[in-house]
């Protein structure tokens, strides 16, 4: 960790130094580790610093990224030398306005220094613990275990001047019978908060109901855990709920803002400030980040911007730019849906025949204006029939319209879960999607896993 | 840099490690995107550091920082030690690492002109000129045109006494024409979509493929797209084209065939496999008319390389036989589960990742089918091609695929166009209604930059050589039951 003064120091060293018209200077730093185990044993143990400078320059309308994590002064020199070069050859683009002006940036806490005392030592005994467990009840437990220092600092030659510290862990677990699988999972910025004996426990249960039968695919009631949702409202945010697909007409808001659209139980947004979630106080143009509300009880009210979006509609950013250059949209990552007054035993109880999903897998867009997708079921499907949990059955293949789903909810849960996979590819920043569990009375099943 | 690295590996042997590599890697990148006329990205990355992979008491540690000095090299190679220490107290009994030959080599992809000598204001004009032409078509909404170029110098290391500098070159580019109307969204795209298509292969490579001359045609098509009516929904006969047999390979044989994943070291994540090494030799996975080879010497793939990140060389691997399984991707740790040596195959997405097994290039031997002679022959089917959508199972048997675009096949002959084309099946039994492959003439090299695996995330670049292939009772149309 380089600490809010050396990261914001060597940033406006960049600004000082950039003749360009406009600069935006974004550092990004990861100390963090990741254990995994599979078998019932360790297998895998990496740890990793990396530091990241993300350079942004404009000439007048003429916009270049440079990207390094060598950070002495010969590298940023040359760094800038470079952004420079690239923006005088670049074409200009016409629909750039401006950076973002700063604005008052909310103070919260992100950080646990008790991420601290996970040495490699305790992780290796807490994940000790969790196999003690498992191997207790005859079955094999994979996963991972993961947590990370992160900083994040943004400053622009406008007065944009954001640093954040972060601390983040997340945990997953896979119970495995040889026959059957339960899953459980953990995300958060806060160590204190985790509880393995419990985890271990959830996955435990979920794969300790007997050997899975085949159900033959078709339209079923279905109840599906927050992993479950989670995962069904990222792909929205991703679609539709974001300016960019507005603007460029493939989100399927377009023509519908102010309709309902599904369910008037569903209520949607994305929310950085909300602390039941993984905050995030700005965004990576060092904007605060605005709540944002997608559907509320059903209807389609608004979409998420960064400044480039929003300047194109004359509006304000509302603090959800990503890293640039960022061609894909200011898509949300701080989802949340809000809960309703059920639980997961009273959607049980209230099925008559359906299926009982904890995670899906593999999901890909089938038909973006739909916001259809197929994908499979994980680690946890279950027949539901008169109002019990019959036994798991074999995984199966879904084809379906989120939307048309939401359609369909007929209960929300009360209680919600924060979820994240916690993927990690070149740059750490967890997100997670806060989500209840959902009843939804007709979900399409268009196939079976064969073994 | 040979110093700082021989001060590990002496500090290692000083510790008494059961073995140790050292991996320094830099990466530079140059990404040009451009969408409806304008140049949104033009970006340039470099990515430099270290990482230490360290075996003690049969656990391995692994640590790494992007700060290259000889302190930092110590500092994180204790850490490396200490991290292995720690996981030795949960670690599976019995790590069998078998010892490699010391290979003192270097390598660099062979290339006429490096793609980052080429100017970016050409490769900008390039990409211009495309999308300029395909907005001429009124239908397209979204025009899109995409190059990249990628070098990686990376030396290896390790106590065995290996040195293995190597250089790797890739580029590629690609366009893409997004027509909507009335709620429709349809894509076209060339080479293939998700960017175009890529090779280990100098500048020459983006002007082969020519983007510019195929910009009107993927607009054209995008636009009947608009109005062509839905796959139908059935069992029918079907004949992907090479792009699209590309992933099917990608996704149904390339990960199931990673012995890490049969071994359950990725279950967490990614998933296992339905292979058990046992399997080796005995199943029929596909039918007598496929035959499917590792091969990380093939000349452009985007999978080549001259040696694997644990210093084992490039290989060529038969993996299916005429339709029988005959190996695995290796590793040092894991081959002696087959009874075989490691065929080369762990690879690393930069100096922040350890080793995995991952894909070469995975490809399908060409057979003595022309396309034509295979569309004649066929009475009633499909013909798909370019891919919109992937989804497969955790154990790599039940997928599913979208493409861009279809064609029916009528009475021999390509009949109408159709929208949003889906197909799914069952890995074994579909692999084993294949019936014709199409011959070396239509056969071609395909650059995945995008297959993710691992924890943290790791993205290979593989390749896929595939030419259009013919399946038979395959369900098509899934949408129409959604």
């Amino acid at each position: 960790m380089i600490g809010k003064e050396g990261c914001l120091r060597l940033l406006r060293n960049i600004l000082q130094s950039s003749p360009a018209d406009q600069t935006e200077a974004l550092l990004l730093t990861e100390d963090s580790s990741l254990t995994r185990f599979a078998h019932s044993a360790v297998h895998q143990h990496v740890a990793e610093k990396n530091q990241t400078l993300i350079l942004r320059v404009i000439l007048g309308k003429r916009i270049a990224v440079v990207t390094t994590n060598i950070l002495n002064p010969s590298s940023l020199k040359k760094c800038l030398a470079k952004a420079l070069a690239l923006a005088k050859v670049q074409h200009p683009n016409d629909e750039f306005v401006s950076l973002p002006k700063p604005r008052p940036i909310p103070e919260m806490n992100t950080f646990s220094k008790t991420i601290q005392t996970l040495t490699p030592n305790k992780k290796v005994t807490m994940i000790k613990e969790v196999l003690r467990l498992v191997k207790g009840e005859g079955f094999k437990a994979s996963g991972a275990f993961s947590h990370g220092e992160v900083e994040l600092a943004v400053v622009n030659s406008l007065g944009v001047d954001a640093y954040q510290e972060f601390s983040d862990l997340f945990f997953h677990l896979i119970v495995d019978t040889g026959g059957s699988s339960g899953y459980a999972g953990f995300v958060s910025r806060d160590v204190d908060r985790f509880d393995t004996t419990a985890l271990a426990r959830e996955a435990i249960k979920k794969a300790s109901r007997g050997e899975p039968i085949q159900v033959e695919p078709g339209e079923y009631e279905v109840v599906l855990e927050p992993y479950a949702v989670s995962e069904l409202l990222s792909f929205l945010g991703y679609l539709g709920f974001h300016a960019m697909a507005v603007q460029e007409g493939r989100s399927f808001f377009c023509n519908e803002f102010g309709k309902r659209m599904v369910d008037e139980k569903v209520t949607l947004y994305d929310d950085g400030l909300d602390p039941k979630g993984l905050q995030v106080p700005f965004d990576f143009e060092g904007i605060p980040k605005q709540k944002v509300t997608f559907f509320e009880e059903g209807i389609a009210k608004e979409v998420t911007y960064d400044s480039f979006t929003a300047a194109k509609e004359g509006k304000e950013s509302t603090g959800h730019a990503l890293i640039a250059p960022n061609t894909e949209g200011p898509i949300p990552i701080n989802l949340f849906m809000k809960s309703g007054n059920s639980s997961l035993d009273e959607m049980v109880r209230s099925v008559r025949k359906g299926i009982y999903v904890t995670r899906f897998h593999y999901t890909n867009v089938v038909e973006p204006m739909k916001a259809v997708i197929t994908g499979m079921t994980r680690d946890g499907t279950f027949l539901i029939e008169q109002g019990e949990i019959k036994g798991p059955i074999k995984n199966l293949r879904f084809t379906e319209s989120i939307l048309k789903a939401l359609s369909r909810v007929s209960a929300v849960s009360k209680d919600q879960r924060v979820c994240s996979e916690g993927t990690v590819y070149s740059r750490r920043f967890i997100t997670g999607t806060v989500a209840p569990a959902l009843k939804v009375d007709g979900f399409n099943f268009s196939g079976v896993s064969a073994l | 840099m040979k110093e700082l690295i021989q001060n590990v590996l002496d500090s290692a042997k000083l510790k008494g490690v059961d073995y140790t590599d050292v991996r320094v890697v830099r990466r530079q990148y140059e990404e040009i995107e451009v969408k409806n006329g304008r140049v949104e990205a033009l970006t340039s990355d470099e990515d430099f550091g270290f990482g230490i992979r360290v075996l003690f008491k049969g656990a391995w540690g692994f640590a790494c920082s992007s700060n290259v000095t000889k302190r930092e090299m110590e500092t994180v190679f204790r850490r490396a030690l200490k991290i292995a220490r720690a996981s030795s107290k949960a670690a599976a009994k019995g790590i069998f690492f078998p010892p490699a030959s010391p290979r003192v080599d270097e390598y660099k992809t062979p290339i006429t002109l490096d793609p980052f000598d080429v100017a970016p204001e050409k490769k900008m004009g390039l990409l211009l000129k495309a999308d300029e032409i395909i907005r001429r078509n009124k239908k397209v909404k979204i025009s899109e045109a995409f190059l990249g170029s990628y070098k990686t110098v990376k030396t290896f290391a390790s106590t065995e006494g290996s040195h293995i500098d190597q250089e790797i070159v890739e580029c590629g580019a690609g366009i893409a024409a997004t027509a909507i109307e009335g709620g429709e969204v349809q894509v076209r795209s060339y080479p293939n979509s998700f960017r175009g298509n890529f090779a280990t292969r100098g500048y020459e490579w983006i002007e082969e493929l020519a983007i510019e001359n195929h910009a009107e045609r993927v607009a054209e098509e995008a636009e009947r797209l608009l109005a062509a009516k839905p796959c139908p929904s059935k069992m029918t006969t079907l004949i992907l084209d090479s792009s699209q047999l590309a992933l099917q390979i990608h996704e149904s044989i390339g990960h199931p065939i990673e012995l890490d994943r049969i071994l359950g070291t990725e279950a967490s994540y990614a998933g296992t496999s339905f292979l058990k090494p046992e399997m080796v030799g005995q199943l029929r996975y596909a039918s007598e008319k496929v035959s499917i080879v590792a091969d990380a010497t093939s000349p452009g793939g985007l999978g080549t390389f001259g040696y694997d990140d644990e210093g084992i060389k490039a290989q060529r691997v038969p993996i299916i036989s005429q339709g029988r399984l005959v190996n695995l991707l290796t590793s040092r740790e894991t081959a002696h589960h087959v009874g075989k040596e490691s065929n080369g195959t762990m690879r690393a997405d930069g100096w922040n990742r350890i080793p995995l097994i991952r894909m070469t290039n995975i490809s399908i031997e060409p057979g003595d089918w022309t396309l034509e002679r295979m569309i004649a022959d066929t009475k009633e089917g499909l013909f798909l091609t370019t891919n919109r959508s992937w989804s497969i199972d955790d154990k790599r048997i039940n997928f599913q695929f979208g493409t861009e675009i279809g064609w029916e096949i009528k009475d021999g002959k390509l009949g109408d166009i159709v929208k949003n084309p889906t197909y799914t099946g069952i890995t074994l039994p579909f692999w084993n209604s294949c019936d014709a492959v199409a011959n070396r003439d239509h056969w071609k090299m395909w650059g995945t930059p995008n297959c993710g695996k691992g924890e943290p995330g790791q993205v290979a670049h593989v390749g896929h050589g595939a030419a259009p292939a013919r399946f038979r009772n395959v369900r098509v149309g899934v949408m129409k039951a959604a």
